[in-house]
């Protein structure tokens, strides 16, 4: 299926869960924040998230700013 | 007498002895970042929330490394929101990177040009943050009306601005700041718009309770210096403003004795 990371268009397998999307991206035990279509995912159910097809994923993290 | 040793700043329940607040952006790289803020001794430490840069730079260092946030307060900002619903999204964000941390710097933006703050977005954007359990510390304009209303529905902090972002033009309004402080029953913090040293003592004397700034020390030539300039200028700003300062008078008043003269 696909979804959106970023803003950048990605082609998943289906049924795609969030911990598995974050250790594919190497991001596991980074300090990351998620949110799908615009609801955060606390990181406590990411081993339980489905992705569902078109799915809009933004990963973020802190940097310098005023 | 006041001094310095005991008298602190609290925000949301916590106790500071900087009334510096500082910001993360526009450093050259990390080390200077560093540098400068401890050199600037803030205890409170602004920061951004950005998209993860995907695969690339992977082993650059996070600012929460170099920053940790069990040495510093992070006080995440929604700069770059220009209305309410991106700046609630950011702020649930923040909330979730620093571990359910629930205190926010919100500034919701109405223009490019002036980065002034959408007053109307961000009184939305407070009440609706407030509800959700987070501490607001917002950015506003110089309106004594509106910084006491966000006062009323709850912020913890009032931060009107001095001049526009990163302009360093300095207080251009003292008299609506004076009456923010004089009306305020929380800490008042200018953000935004200091240039220099002067600026940040001005603002102090004025009774303000601390100063947020990032351009004024990290586009100095040497922002290392600046940022110990600036912790100078906010301590003489803030004894000045206890020690009360004399009045200022048209003429002349000789500081030497008239009885005893000579001739």
């Amino acid at each position: 299926m696909q979804i959106y990371i970023n803003g950048e268009q990605k082609q998943v397998s289906d049924n795609l869960i969030m911990s598995d999307l974050i250790e594919m991206l190497e991001l596991t035990g980074q300090r990351i924040a998620v949110e799908i279509n615009e609801e955060l995912v606390p990181r406590s159910t990411f081993s339980s998230h489905q992705l569902s097809e078109g799915d809009q994923v933004e990963i973020v993290n802190a940097i310098g700013g005023g | 007498m006041s001094n310095l040793t005991n008298d602190t700043l609290t925000i949301a329940g916590k106790t500071y002895s900087s009334r510096l607040l500082v910001g993360t952006g526009k450093y050259k790289d990390m080390q200077e970042t560093r540098q400068a803020i401890e050199t600037s001794g803030a205890e409170i430490i602004t920061i951004a929330v950005r998209r993860t840069n995907m695969g690339q730079n992977a082993d650059e260092p996070n600012i929460l490394d170099i920053l940790p946030p069990d040495r510093y307060t992070i006080l995440p900002n929604t700069a770059g929101c220009y209305d309410a619903k991106t700046a609630v999204r950011t702020c649930k964000l923040a909330r979730e990177l620093l571990d359910g941390h629930n205190l926010v710097k919100l500034e919701v933006l109405g223009d490019e040009k002036t980065l002034f703050p959408d007053v109307i977005q961000t009184l939305s954007a407070a009440e609706e943050l407030i509800k959700d359990g987070f501490d607001i510390m917002v950015y506003t304009n110089d309106d004594p009306i509106i910084a006491r209303e966000l006062e009323q529905m709850g912020c913890v902090a009032v931060m009107p601005l001095a001049a526009p972002i990163g302009s360093g033009l300095g207080i251009r309004n003292k008299l609506n700041i004076m009456t923010i402080v004089e009306n305020a029953k929380v800490p008042i913090i200018v953000d935004a718009g200091v240039g220099t040293a002067s600026d940040a003592a001005v603002a102090m004397e004025l009774g303000c309770d601390g100063v947020l700034m990032n351009t004024a020390i990290a586009a100095a030539q040497q922002p290392v210096l600046m940022a110990s300039a600036m912790r100078k200028a906010i301590e003489a700003g803030r004894e000045a403003f206890l020690a009360g300062r004399m009045p200022a008078k048209r003429f002349a008043s000789a500081s030497s004795p008239i009885d005893g003269l000579f001739f």
